[in-house]
């Protein structure tokens, strides 16, 4: 068998960002009329490198290759007429607009004196719904439109352009089963006119499914490339994660303590229904879950930034009701938010005054804010947990992400909580402060803290975690104690396809 | 068939339902408060309300899109009184004094294209500098008027042409010149707004700027083409008015920000950008002309006027917000 | 020789660019005029700065949350013209306290508006400068207001002096000395501070945001009624439109301090500088024969040149990059 050019290549492309090697010598080849999954964890690199790849950024080092000839793209409308085509996650739309004119955003056909040709741009989209099979017109406004269809809408855009190269990047995320349908049709469409489908997802049964071949990112690094149908779902997350990891972390060898938090058939919204758990001081419960399963609203409902629509919250045995951050933090809840620069940190403020921001009110002198005090509950933690900064009066800002992260786990660990909850812990930041991260909250838990761990790593809440809490949305579908969990049942268990409760 | 045509106004914005109650409110009240026995709903008191409303309502269509695509321009009520200036200045310019009446042409040329100049200015400077155009308008609102007075002095500037109050008191179909003018610039604005590339893309800036950036359109030139329409159309709502008037003191045009403003964010235009509509803001500055006139009516004073304006404002900023929440189980930040 | 890159020429005139150009005006004005740096002119500007200054100081802490207040110049005419009317009627004590406590009415209005209820500080602002006007003229009547006894002792505020020095520089000195302690030595200040640079982080930390920009607003009504009465003591009489205009120049003076209108960012101390650089580059334009509007150009070529140049040094480009 004769192998085709590819149409899209990559030659050791190396991008790095101030204390982060986000790509290290990444290669990677798309063949005409192949899906080529892309796979790795969350911070693997994939999206650096779809960024790069669209234009977004530009490498370090290495060459861009199109139909065989090196390029370079200055932005995504370069990359666009290269014939190389981005499907974001998030939505990019418009949404007071129509359908027709966010498929066609930027390039509205006209008919002299700058005057939209709306009948070819009607008709132009919606030949291209039709292909789609979606329920709504050319015409209807995205806002009237579901999530799902509004991700059809940017399907859609894609179809626009001669593509030679589609990338999707988990454009399944919010699709219904019938809607997914029409989208592999629409690959398999792409796939037969020749073009290269790059396809990015963490759905394994979506991966063997559709793709051809699958290449896998680990902490920057290309990991190699393998026919989709020489390997299997094992094999592919033991190229992602890598054989070191320990998965079957052994039991705690400290005593767990009482019952430090308990929650009974809580609800909120549509966001999480009947969700029930219990968090012993000493010991470390992981929420495993799919984006938009509800774990960070169950953290958010228990540090009192949302209201419950039923259930209770017990902490210590007693029946709490938290109202507000302020309670929360009254009552020794302590939350580590998901998104570290827009809740965790205010980034024009020096690391000691972002530290003590939520016990201001209580280290005084006088009127006066004690500064001598904040100073040594900085330089406290600062030891502690080997934050590395200049001094306490640097900016945030200017950290890295580990040590960003670390000043936000100091300041709630030293309002001395009983229970710490941590949303994503190590999101974007490099694997030398992850696993120091993962050390601290195991030795936290060892002190006698309740820790709940929030993460969409799977290695990541299988290491640091007693006790497993599998959601899917909005419902806990499994509780796993430390020995039962396996990769095979949580993936199960966070997919919806296991019911058992 | 005229049902229809209601019903497809109301669906637009209760704008016009608004307008309706005041229309019935003034009415009502007026029959027993008035001084004149004059009913409010009058042919000729809705027409007059009507030319009333053309110099707040010509700019306001100018700031309709403006806030559309996701900006604000505070320096409006100078740029009309610069315009001013330079339209009685240039027809009362001895350069000019053979022309007879050719001078009106040249005098309009030379206010509307200061106008649009200014508006070139606060466009360019938000598009080259990044300074926000909140800034350099509120900037410029205070610079402009500088200007009015170094041009002008401290004194009022006359001169009337009487062809142009001629003009101007003209009545076809029996609407006043000025009413024409103020439904000409709707039809054009609304046409530019809904059929035209720039148009899309100033509501696609307004509604999703990074996205419009990602779709290569090109965010400056859109703005610095609807900064110069604005200061075109400040011109123009000073020629308009002026013409008949006459007399323009350094100090007019001021606050006017405020009342286009209230005008066009009762017409339903939202305040981050991307969403209003044309005819909605028309809507708005009736309703506003309506209130003012219609609190004279029944006896109000000037003061009682700029009170409600503010509350109203206040008002239907707070109406959106409780008609935007979307429950108690929301993310409370 | 000095080398300086073209980056670190940007990011120096960023920082200290309108302080370095503010410096050479200065000598320039005090080499051409000589009377520009005579004692008494120079306690002239600060005393015809202090009422701006006043209400600068409150408005630097509606500015740091994150905020705008645009309705201090009408609220300023509402307490002149509420002080001087209730002087003659039920004396200057009771006079001055229903004037604080009015204005502070008005400000926890706006507090409750933008604070609370989470409306957009700037049209709420707007609004309330018409509504305000609106209560003025209706509680005037539409007339100026005069005290009759113009010997009354109330003219300490505006028109005395203690050891030399002129009591509304001595009000604004104090007013900014404790505004100044408390913006940057109490949790309220810390607080202030993460609200306007991050409000969702300090919700997160527990911090009320409401009740932050609540208070933000009540202490810019102080300020605005101690202008009030430094004001209505100076004059003894005014008209209903004393304070119109004005908070374009106070925003100018706390823009031109380097308080950034995001928010989070911005000090008491800058502020003063601020207000005094506008004070003195408006005296040097009137010392130089210049009409009062031709200040209002160059505080327009200011402002402008202030915010440009604070975030092309944070950007690093004299330019935006935009397309």
């Amino acid at each position: 068998m004769n192998t085709p050019t590819p149409v899209l290549r990559l030659e050791n492309i190396v991008k790095t960002f101030p204390g982060v090697r986000a790509l290290d010598g990444v290669s990677l080849s798309v063949l005409p009329g192949e899906v080529h999954a892309l796979m790795g964890e969350n911070g693997a690199g994939k999206s650096t490198l779809m960024k790069v790849l669209g234009g977004i950024h530009q490498p370090d080092e290495g060459q861009v290759i199109v139909n065989e000839r090196p390029v370079v793209m200055n932005g995504p409308l370069e990359a666009k007429a290269l014939g190389i085509v981005f499907i974001h996650q998030e939505l990019s739309l418009a949404e007071e607009l129509s359908v027709a004119e966010n498929v066609y955003l930027g390039e509205l056909p006209t008919k002299g004196f700058g005057r939209v040709d709306w009948h070819e741009l009607y008709q132009k989209t919606d030949a291209i719904l039709a292909k789609l099979k979606v329920g709504f017109d050319a015409k209807t406004l995205v806002k009237d439109l579901s999530i799902a269809n509004q991700q059809m809408v940017e399907i859609a855009r894609a179809l626009t352009v001669e593509a030679k190269v589609v990338i999707f990047d988990e454009p399944t995320a919010s699709l219904t089963d019938a809607e997914k349908r029409v989208l592999f049709d629409v690959i398999s469409d792409l796939q037969a006119n020749d073009v290269g489908v790059v396809y990015i997802s963490h759905r394994m049964e979506e991966i063997f499914k559709i793709t051809d071949r699958i290449s896998v990112l680990r902490d920057g690094q290309y990991q190699g490339s393998v026919a989709t149908k020489d390997t299997d779902e094992e094999g592919v997350t033991q190229m992602m994660i890598g054989r070191k990891l320990d998965l079957t972390r052994k039991e705690s060898n400290h005593e767990l303590g009482k019952i430090a938090l308990e929650v009974r058939n809580l609800s909120s919204g549509k966001a999480f229904n009947d969700v029930s758990f219990q968090v012993r001081s000493g010991e470390v419960v992981g929420f495993y879950g799919l984006v938009g399963a509800g774990r960070t609203e169950i953290a958010e409902t228990l540090f009192g930034l949302r209201n419950k629509s039923s259930g209770e919250i017990l902490l210590n045995g007693e029946v709490i009701d938290v109202k507000s951050p302020r309670d929360a933090i009254e009552k020794g809840i302590s939350l580590v938010p998901e998104d570290r620069k827009g809740q965790g940190l205010v980034l024009g403020m020096n690391c000691r005054d972002n530290m003590t921001l939520p016990q201001v009110d209580d280290i005084t002198a006088g009127p006066f804010v004690a500064e001598g005090a904040e100073i040594a509950i900085f330089d406290q933690y600062r030891d502690s947990l080997d934050i590395r900064t200049p001094g306490w009066k640097q900016d945030v800002g200017n950290l890295s992400g580990g040590n960003q992260q670390k000043i936000v786990i100091a300041k709630w660990l030293s309002m001395k909580p009983n229970v710490l909850i941590v949303d994503e812990p190590t999101r974007g930041i490099d694997v030398g402060s992850k696993s120091e991260i993962h050390k601290l909250l195991r030795k936290l838990a060892s002190k006698g803290l309740a820790v709940i761990v929030i993460s969409s790593e799977m290695p990541e809440v299988m290491h640091v975690s007693d006790r497993i809490v599998a959601m899917y949305s909005g419902r806990v579908t499994r509780t796993f104690e430390c020995g039962e969990v396996t990769e095979d049942n949580l993936v199960q268990a966070i997919s919806g396809v296991s019911k058992l409760a | 068939m005229k049902s229809i045509n209601v019903k497809v106004l109301l669906k637009a914005s209760p704008i016009w339902i608004f307008i309706l109650f005041e229309l019935v409110f003034f009415s009502v009240a007026g029959s027993y408060l008035s001084l004149s026995d004059k009913a409010f709903m009058d042919v000729d008191n809705m027409l007059l309300l009507l030319k009333q409303s053309a110099p707040i309502g010509i700019i306001a269509m100018g700031m309709a899109i403006i806030m559309i695509n996701g900006n604000i321009d505070l320096s409006v009520g100078a740029t009309f009184a610069i315009a001013a200036i330079v339209l009685l200045e240039t027809m009362s310019s001895p350069m000019f004094e053979g022309l007879g009446d050719w001078v009106i042409p040249i005098a309009w040329g030379a206010a509307l294209l200061v106008g649009t100049l200014l508006g070139a200015i606060n466009g360019l400077i938000a598009w080259k500098t990044g300074v926000d155009a909140f800034i350099v308008t509120l900037g410029s609102m205070l610079g402009f008027r500088g200007l009015v007075f170094m041009f002008n002095g401290e004194n009022p500037t006359s001169h009337l042409n009487w062809t142009l109050v001629d003009f101007a008191e003209a009545q076809f179909l029996g609407l006043h010149t000025a009413t024409w003018f103020l439904l000409v610039v709707t039809a054009a604005i609304w046409y530019l707004m809904n059929r035209t590339v720039h148009g899309r893309n100033a509501y696609a800036i307004g509604n999703n700027r990074e996205a419009a950036v990602n779709a290569g359109i090109r965010v400056g030139p859109h703005m610095m083409i609807n900064f110069m329409l604005i200061g075109f159309l400040a011109a123009l709502s000073a020629v308009v008015f002026y013409s008949e008037s006459g007399s323009v003191n350094p100090n007019d045009g001021q606050l006017y920000e405020l009342w286009i403003i209230t005008a066009v964010v009762l017409g339903g235009t939202k305040l981050t950008g991307g969403s209003g509509s044309i005819l909605s803001t028309l809507g708005g500055v009736i309703a506003i002309q309506l209130l003012r006139k219609g609190l004279g009516h029944i006896g109000a004073d000037t003061s009682t006027v700029n009170l409600v304006i503010g509350s109203i404002l206040i008002l239907v900023l707070f109406l959106d917000r409780q008609i935007n929440i979307k429950g108690r189980e929301e993310l409370k930040v | 020789m000095l080398r300086l890159s073209k980056d670190e020429a940007i990011r120096f005139l960023g920082k200290q660019g309108i302080l370095a150009a503010f410096v050479i005006f200065m000598l320039v004005f005090a080499l051409a005029e000589a009377k520009f740096i005579s004692a008494d002119n120079v306690l002239s500007v600060i005393r015809s700065s202090a009422i701006i200054g006043v209400m600068a100081l409150g408005v630097t802490f509606v500015v740091v949350s994150g905020n705008l207040d645009l309705s201090i110049g009408s609220m300023m005419s509402f307490s002149t013209i509420v002080v001087l009317d209730l002087h003659d009627k039920i004396g200057p004590v009771l006079a001055i306290l229903a004037m604080f406590s009015l204005t502070l009415l008005l400000g926890a209005l706006i507090g409750f508006l933008v604070g609370y209820l989470r409306l957009n500080s700037l049209i709420v602002t707007l609004g309330m400068l018409s509504a305000i006007h609106g209560l003025t003229l209706t509680y005037s009547g539409g007339k100026n207001m005069d005290i009759s006894d113009k010997s009354s002792w109330f003219s300490f505020f505006g028109q005395d002096s203690v050891m030399g020095i002129p009591v509304p520089i001595l009000i604004f000195a104090l007013l900014a000395a404790l505004l100044g302690i408390i913006l940057s030595k109490t949790p309220f200040g810390r607080k202030i501070y993460a609200v306007g640079g991050n409000g969702t982080a300090a919700t997160f930390s527990g911090i009320s945001r409401s009740k932050t920009v609540f208070f933000c607003y009540l202490i810019s009504s102080f300020c605005v009624a101690t202008a009030g009465l430094i004001q209505a003591s100076r004059s003894l009489g005014s008209q209903n439109t004393v304070g119109q205009g004005l908070e374009l120049e106070v925003l100018a003076a706390v823009i031109l301090g380097g308080a950034s209108l995001l928010g989070g960012a911005g000090t008491i101390a800058k502020t003063v500088v601020g207000v005094l650089m506008l004070g003195f580059i408006q005296n040097g334009l009137l010392l130089m024969g210049l009409q009062f509007y031709v200040q209002f150009v160059v505080t327009w070529v200011i402002i402008i040149l202030a915010v440009w140049l604070d975030i092309a040094g944070k950007r690093g480009k004299l330019w935006s990059p935009l397309a």
